[in-house]
């Protein structure tokens, strides 16, 4: 990319539009997720255990699953960062508490991702 | 630096101790909410995932899962569980709402002053609604 020129880009790191898009593809996944969940916790019968494992053990299901849990690991990442750049302003704080995002989301990630393919 | 830009306004973002004294139209609300729901969502996660875990991981541990909603653990009564539960059940609520609010707008490009107000009122009355609903079954009114 030219650095100079009338075509030069002098707005800041250029992930505006990225996360724009990407906050939108995660939330549609994630309500389709819901409804899909929804659908089949509706179908008539009592919701015990092994009607609630069946849902989830379907492969389909699964990977849907695992695709939810991936958008929301990011969406939640964009949304939380934004927070943070908007209320905290001093650096270390700031960077302690994305820090602790990162770690406190890709943890239940992982511990949730684990729950699934165990099933 | 030329006075132009020594005079430049500066806008800064409402700072979350300001919330209170600030009278926001609806769509304020919605979208103030939309980031507090984000964030009780974003605190209660391992909560979601020990839900999850205990839910779908044994038959005992699914007893387990539903007796924390009755019984309580770790000294925290049942009747919090629910309330925590029921905390979720909103954030989540109005986050989806306010989410396809967004999404309609940003696709129809059908943004009006009107149009904005009254699709914030249906978000705000919709997930409150939704909300009470849920929550009466929740704590066992029906």
């Amino acid at each position: 990319m030219s650095t100079f020129g009338s075509k030069r880009l002098v707005v800041g790191a250029h992930y505006g539009l990225r996360d724009w898009l990407a906050q939108r593809i995660t939330a549609v996944l994630m309500a389709l997720f819901t409804l899909a969940l929804l659908v089949q916790v509706l179908m008539p019968g009592a919701l015990g255990y092994d009607r609630w494992a069946a849902i989830f053990s379907q492969q389909w299901m699964k990977v849907l699953t695992f695709v939810t849990i991936l958008s929301l690991t990011y969406h939640a990442w964009v949304g939380v960062r934004d927070i943070w750049m908007d209320y905290i302003k001093p650096v270390g704080i700031r960077l302690a508490l994305q820090v602790f995002s990162i770690v406190w989301l890709l943890g239940c990630a992982g511990w949730a991702i684990q729950v699934l393919w165990r099933l | 630096m030329t006075d132009s830009a020594k005079t430049r306004p500066v806008f800064t973002n409402i700072h979350v101790t300001q919330i209170v004294s600030y009278r926001l139209p609806p769509a304020g609300i919605v979208s103030i909410l939309h980031r507090i729901s984000g964030v009780v969502m974003f605190l209660l996660l391992p909560f979601v995932v020990w839900m999850l875990d205990n839910s779908l991981s044994s038959e005992i541990s699914f007893d387990a899962f539903t007796n924390v909603f009755v019984a309580g653990a770790a000294g925290i009564p049942g009747w919090f569980v629910k309330l925590v539960a029921l905390g979720l059940i909103w954030a989540y609520l109005h986050h989806f709402i306010a989410g396809v609010r967004h999404l309609w707008m940003d696709a129809t490009h059908s943004v009006s002053k009107a149009q904005g107000h009254s699709s914030a009122v249906v978000t705000l009355v919709l997930s409150i609604v939704l909300t009470a609903a849920l929550g009466a079954k929740l704590f066992g009114l029906y």
